[in-house]
């Protein structure tokens, strides 16, 4: 069985997006290798760019699709969505902006968790969407993992979690976004302490405070090439160091040439190995 | 003067701000330098009262002008200092003359014995550990350093702590937990140091394993933002069963200049992602993410080293008491339940 199977109807959230992920049109310029490329084509390849392999954004619906046996996803918790605890208001109060957000993507909020089957093995799984307010982790982001980990370690499932949050800890949220990853990295310490299996699947991009919490608690982590992750964003760093940065900073190849990623998957090998790597972890 | 303004660049740096916005926020900052701005009125009539009382043999008139003076002072410190908007918290908080880590260390502590390295990569400067002992008992000290010189500064990164720094800390912590020794942390960083270096060795990972770590250590862990509480950096020795905050300090899930530079796209706007933060001990207690405001001294804890150090040690010694009592097993569930509860949102559907 191909992954490949999954895509045919998928890529269609994709394109609702303007400015990030596949845009709309017939052909679209590749961010990687800046070819232009048949739009039809690279979302037959799993939203990868058939030039230069560069991993295209891909929206939750999809990377479910993606990953997870047909129609087996169970959504928990679907529709929490945030509250305001700050009054926060930049150029636009944040309650507006959680509703402008939720029309956009068709979301609740950035974080989608449930159960399902990964060829035929039961697991709780989770993504962040870097599509809603850059993936951050505010409260729902938060609850909702937490819970899916006390799933978890109840049920005795294996964990994923798939990363995409640009955003780190939300700002809109301020100091109760920061707890967060206190909070989901408590869970995962109950969760390790049970002999529970998480894989970390880290993709474009992860940072900050997402990058500081669960993300990089996997037992396993693995990572889609070329994706941006780390801790301080490369504009910050490059503020503080004031030199160039080296060639590929921050990328899943960096993060494994330094020890920080266990292996780095191609995303149409993404199911077949993780698949495997379960079996690996599972008594 | 030069330390000083690159400690603001530093702190200005923090989160996803340009040079040219770090620039702005050099110059605000090089203008506090020692008085801050909203203290002038207190520094002039505290000069003019130090000259009346340098004259030798002051008549009674000038006696009862300097009573009203010293009254007058007292009054308008108080004043000024009560209606503090978080900006000027923030500044506070960063005052060069606050008192530090080092003084805790001296004015709090009967003994502190440091334990240097991390046994993997180095010794971090900006994250001090060892042994001490606080009026009898013996504990674990972890605190940020932020340097009081120039060349304590660099040597300490102005307080941002690298990966080795949150390992050796979580190394020390997990070593108190196997002797039964509390834990004391002292928060005052304006983050987590953002360099190429800290990146290449795991900033991230070593934080995010100290957040994990820290919640199953079967000691009790007291933590006090005694300056700048800064994002992860500060949450990497801030998992706790007690957390404080002085008055003053603040505690926030990215600086102010960060959080501008991003959302108002100029660091120039700084005071104004201050108050959108709602990050100073007031908001925190109301948010419920800390415990306990520790009072200070009037006019500020750099006014008065000894009085906020007491304050400081009486307030760790009564929550170190309150925690004794409980066993291992309640101590662990009370942190997670501290941890768990916090978050603000609604639920519509059915589970």
């Amino acid at each position: 069985m191909s992954t490949l199977e999954n895509t045919d109807t998928s890529a269609k959230s994709a394109v609702k997006r303007p400015k990030r992920g596949v845009p709309e049109g017939l052909w679209l310029r590749c961010d990687g290798c800046g070819a232009t490329v048949f739009r039809k084509q690279v979302e037959q390849n799993l939203n990868v760019c058939p030039e230069c392999e560069h991993h295209f954004y891909v929206p939750t619906s999809m990377r479910i699709r993606q990953l997870l046996d047909p129609d087996s996803f169970e959504e928990w918790y679907a529709e929490m969505s945030s509250g305001d605890p700050l009054g926060f208001a930049d150029r636009k109060p944040y309650k507006e902006r959680i509703i402008d957000e939720q029309k956009k993507t068709g979301m609740k909020d950035a974080c989608t968790v449930g159960r399902g089957y990964m060829r035929g093995r039961p697991l709780v799984f989770a993504t962040t969407d870097s599509a809603f307010i850059m993936g951050s982790m505010g409260s729902v982001v938060g609850e909702k993992l937490t819970r899916a980990v006390e799933k978890a370690t109840e049920l005795s499932l294996p964990l994923i979690i798939v990363s995409g949050s640009g955003g780190g800890a939300r700002m809109h949220e301020g100091i109760i976004s920061l707890m967060q990853m206190g909070k989901v990295s408590a869970a995962l310490a109950r969760f390790r302490r049970a002999n529970g299996l998480f894989i970390s699947v880290l993709t474009n991009p992860t940072m900050g405070g997402v990058a500081a919490s669960f993300a990089s608690l996997g037992d396993i982590i693995v990572a889609e090439p070329q994706a941006l992750v780390g801790f301080a964003g490369p504009r910050v760093v490059q503020a503080t160091c004031k030199i160039d940065l080296p060639e590929g900073f921050q990328t899943s190849e960096f993060l494994l040439k330094h020890g920080f990623v266990d292996r780095i998957i191609h995303r149409s090998e993404m199911r077949s190995e993780l698949a495997r790597l379960i079996d690996y972890g599972s008594r | 003067m030069a330390a000083n303004s690159l400690n603001s660049l530093q702190a200005a740096s923090m989160d996803g701000v340009n040079l040219g916005v770090l620039t702005a926020g050099m110059v605000v900052f090089m203008a506090v330098l020692h008085q801050l701005s909203f203290e002038k009125p207190l520094y002039e009539l505290e000069e003019r009262l130090l000259k009346l009382e340098s004259q030798p043999d002051p008549s009674p008139a000038e006696k009862e002008s300097m009573r009203r003076m010293r009254v007058e002072l007292t009054q308008m410190t108080r004043e000024r200092y009560s209606n503090l908007d978080p900006w000027q918290t923030v500044q506070v908080s960063r005052h060069p003359d606050r008192p530090q880590t080092p003084d805790y260390l001296e004015l709090v502590f009967d003994e502190f014995v440091e334990l240097h390295g991390d046994k993997a990569f180095g010794d971090d400067r900006a994250l001090i550990t060892g042994f001490a002992r606080l009026a009898g008992r013996k504990v674990m000290f972890v605190g940020h350093q932020k340097g009081r010189n120039l060349k304590e500064r660099t040597e300490c990164c102005y307080g941002c702590a690298h990966p080795e720094g949150y390992r050796k800390a979580m190394q020390k912590m997990e070593m108190a937990s196997r002797f039964g020794l509390p834990i004391i942390c002292l928060i005052d960083t304006p983050g987590a140091y953002p360099g190429i270096g800290a990146e290449e060795r795991g900033q991230a990972y070593n934080i995010a394993v100290n957040l994990r770590d820290m919640s199953t250590l079967e000691v009790p862990i007291i933590c006090v933002v005694i300056g700048e509480g800064g994002s992860g950096g500060a949450l990497g020795i801030g998992m706790g069963d007690h957390v404080a905050v002085l008055e003053f300090a603040y505690y926030s899930v990215i600086s102010p200049e960060g959080c501008a530079g991003i959302l108002w796209k100029s660091s120039r706007h700084a005071d104004k992602a201050a108050r959108a933060l709602r990050f100073t001990s007031k908001d925190l207690v109301e948010l419920g993410v800390v415990d306990e405001v520790v009072p200070e001294p009037l006019g500020g804890a750099h006014r008065d080293h000894f009085k906020m150090a007491t304050t400081l040690k009486s307030r760790l010694i009564e929550s170190l008491q309150g925690l004794e009592s409980l066993s291992s097993a309640q101590l662990l569930e009370r942190r997670y339940q501290r941890y768990r509860r916090i978050g603000v949102f609604h639920e519509n559907g059915p589970v």
